[in-house]
């Protein structure tokens, strides 16, 4: 039974759902090594893309959970700014303990996040219009509520030196905090995906929503706990920036829709759902922050980002397509499978 | 003598006002395979449906060892014993083997929040369950699903199936979409299946493979159960017009013949 082991191989690896990534991710870290110079490569260059990573990262993870699963969340675009205004209105504004304002913002996300799978559970309306929904009207509450309740669209807030700690400061002077906050929901996230027997359940329900239930999988507590958990991690995000900025503005969230679900998809996940991993996210996240920040550091015109992330995602697709055929056709030589 | 393990009396079946089902009734013991046969169309997949518990009969009853039972969901179903593969077998092309096998049954190792998919375990006890089947080319449990063939993934689903202790299982058209090579194979699972006592209950619409591996046979029509018969009471030729709806076959090809001869006359 030797084959009961993981087979370690070049073969093994470029089965796996990341294997597309991470080849994009050495591609444009060699490009912008080249190009951006030893700026783009030092410990200073590093801070910018891993700064940026790390806030879309952490939103980008259960997102890429959801779209396995086969749904997808696009309210957080509104949600990371409801955080934000959650925390600074109710402890910036409202002067409550950072810890109110905190948990506040947290149990924001997870009233919206219960709201969406809620919806999408009874009425089977595609997650994308459920969502876009909820994008608007979190939206407009939020700007509703910050002009009724502080009579402007920028609060702010005065964090104490543990918030700032926790969620604000910058390690070695360059490193954002959140950056390990990326790294522990990685693992989390990676944990419950790869290792529990949850993350079958998830990868069973992308692949076939009736035959997922049919074998006993309560699927519609997994999808709403799903949608919760991208919910909370979106205000998360939110309120950490907050603290991070020590102020909060009503509209600054809608890029993390896009840039979110462009690290998802880069890093190999199927956006129809059943297939994907973590590791895969978090280098597909890596990648798209390469390029967004590198750019700065070569003599391009910084306009040219969104075309070269264009192209990326275009390239991201067709070889984790190409990556994911293999992984499907792949058969043990014929000799292996004589006994 | 023991009761049948599954008996459908007089179950009909309506949506709303369109009839689909009227007054089946079948029975199927331990060890046997009962042929549903029937053409598009005649109710076959309403009756599945309803024998797996998707949907509740209109009126009639559904016994299971002599006692009388209603299925709520397909959950409650199989909970009863009662399996069904579908045409393509597995559902999951993009999961692994012993993954897919154990959707919703995952074995696990460690403790409380640290409990782990037990890949190992699940990987050997899946290719051990299809191995035992007759399919030794299915060695590597990280295999994905999609990779397989037809028969093999109908080979997978009946073996986890039988790994789950079915003792009813319902086959869907499973050598509807494959070559005549891998439907023997199918047929010789099937009988593996029967031999371990389980009653199976095999739909098709292709005669040949149905009188190879029947025991009994019903023919639906329309919604209403034809003709009821056991092996070797009616020939090939019979069951093919009783599926035409009892128009004659003969009469049917004879027409397509001067049809032919007509329009391909040089």
């Amino acid at each position: 039974m030797n084959n009961q082991t993981q087979r370690l191989s070049l073969g093994s690896l470029l089965r796996r759902p990341e294997a597309g990534s991470f080849l994009g991710l050495v591609a444009v870290f060699i490009f912008f090594s080249i190009f951006g110079g030893s700026d783009f490569a030092s410990l200073t260059g590093a801070a910018s893309w891993l700064n940026v990573a790390a806030s879309i990262g952490i939103v980008a993870i259960p997102i890429g959970l959801l779209m396995i699963a086969g749904q997808l969340d696009i309210s957080i675009g509104s949600l990371i700014p409801a955080g934000s205004m959650t925390l600074a209105i109710v402890s910036g504004h409202y002067h409550a303990p950072i810890l109110v304002g905190i948990a506040a913002a947290l149990a924001l996300g997870a009233v919206v996040g219960l709201l969406n799978g809620l919806i999408v559970v009874r009425t089977a309306v595609p997650s994308f219009i459920v969502t876009l929904g909820t994008l608007f009207a979190v939206a407009g509450l939020t700007l509703g509520l910050s002009v009724l309740l502080t009579g402007t669209t920028s609060v702010a807030i005065k964090p104490g030196p543990e918030a700032k700690w926790m969620l604000g400061q910058f390690i070695g002077g360059l490193y954002q905090v959140t950056i390990l906050w990326w790294i522990a929901a990685a693992l989390l996230f990676g944990f419950i995906l790869h290792y529990s027997p949850y993350g079958n359940w998830i990868f069973a329900m992308g692949g076939d929503q009736v035959s997922a239930r049919n074998a006993g999988i309560p699927t519609e507590r997994m999808t709403i706990l799903l949608f919760m958990s991208s919910g909370v991690s979106a205000t998360f995000v939110g309120l950490s920036q907050a603290i991070l900025y020590s102020s909060a503005q009503v509209s600054a969230g809608q890029s993390y829709i896009f840039n979110a679900i462009i690290s998802v998809v880069v890093g190999g996940v199927l956006l129809s759902g059943g297939y994907g991993s973590v590791f895969g996210i978090v280098l597909g996240t890596l990648t798209f922050a390469i390029v967004n920040q590198g750019i700065y550091y070569t003599p391009f015109d910084a306009n040219w980002a969104s075309l070269i992330i264009g192209i990326l995602l275009l390239l991201a697709v067709v070889l984790n397509n190409t990556f994911r055929k293999v992984a499907l056709t792949h058969a043990p030589a014929k000799g292996k499978a004589k006994k | 003598m023991n009761p049948p393990l599954l008996k459908l009396t007089n179950v009909n079946k309506s949506f709303g006002p369109i009839d689909v089902l009227y007054d089946i009734s079948l029975e199927v013991k331990a060890g046997e395979v009962l042929c549903l046969l029937g053409d598009n169309g005649a109710g076959k997949s309403t009756l599945i449906r309803i024998m797996s518990g998707v949907h509740t009969p209109t009126s009639g009853t559904i016994e299971m060892n002599g006692k009388v039972v209603a299925f709520k969901s397909p959950r409650d179903a199989s909970e009863h014993g009662i399996a069904t593969v579908h045409q393509f077998g597995g559902t999951f092309p993009l999961m692994s083997i012993g993954r897919s096998f154990f959707v919703g049954a995952e074995p696990t190792k460690g403790w409380g929040p640290f409990k782990r998919f037990d890949r190992v375990r699940a990987n050997d006890i899946a290719v051990k369950a299809v191995q035992g089947l007759g399919i030794t080319r299915i060695d590597d449990g990280d295999r994905l699903v999609g990779g397989l063939s037809g028969g093999e993934r109908q080979a997978l689903a009946i073996a986890r199936a039988v790994h789950f202790g079915a003792s009813v299982l319902i086959l869907d058209e499973p050598t509807a979409a494959l070559g005549v090579k891998e439907a023997a194979h199918v047929l010789r699972i099937v009988l593996q299946a029967r031999r371990k006592g389980i009653a199976v209950i095999f739909i098709t619409h292709n005669v040949v493979h149905a009188l190879t591996v029947g025991d009994h046979f019903a023919v639906l029509i329309r919604g209403a159960k034809a003709a009821d018969f056991k092996k070797g009471e009616k020939s090939r030729e019979e069951i093919t017009d009783l599926m035409a709806g009892g128009e004659h076959m003969a009469e049917l090809e004879a027409e397509i013949e001067s049809y032919m001869a007509v329009h391909d006359a040089p």
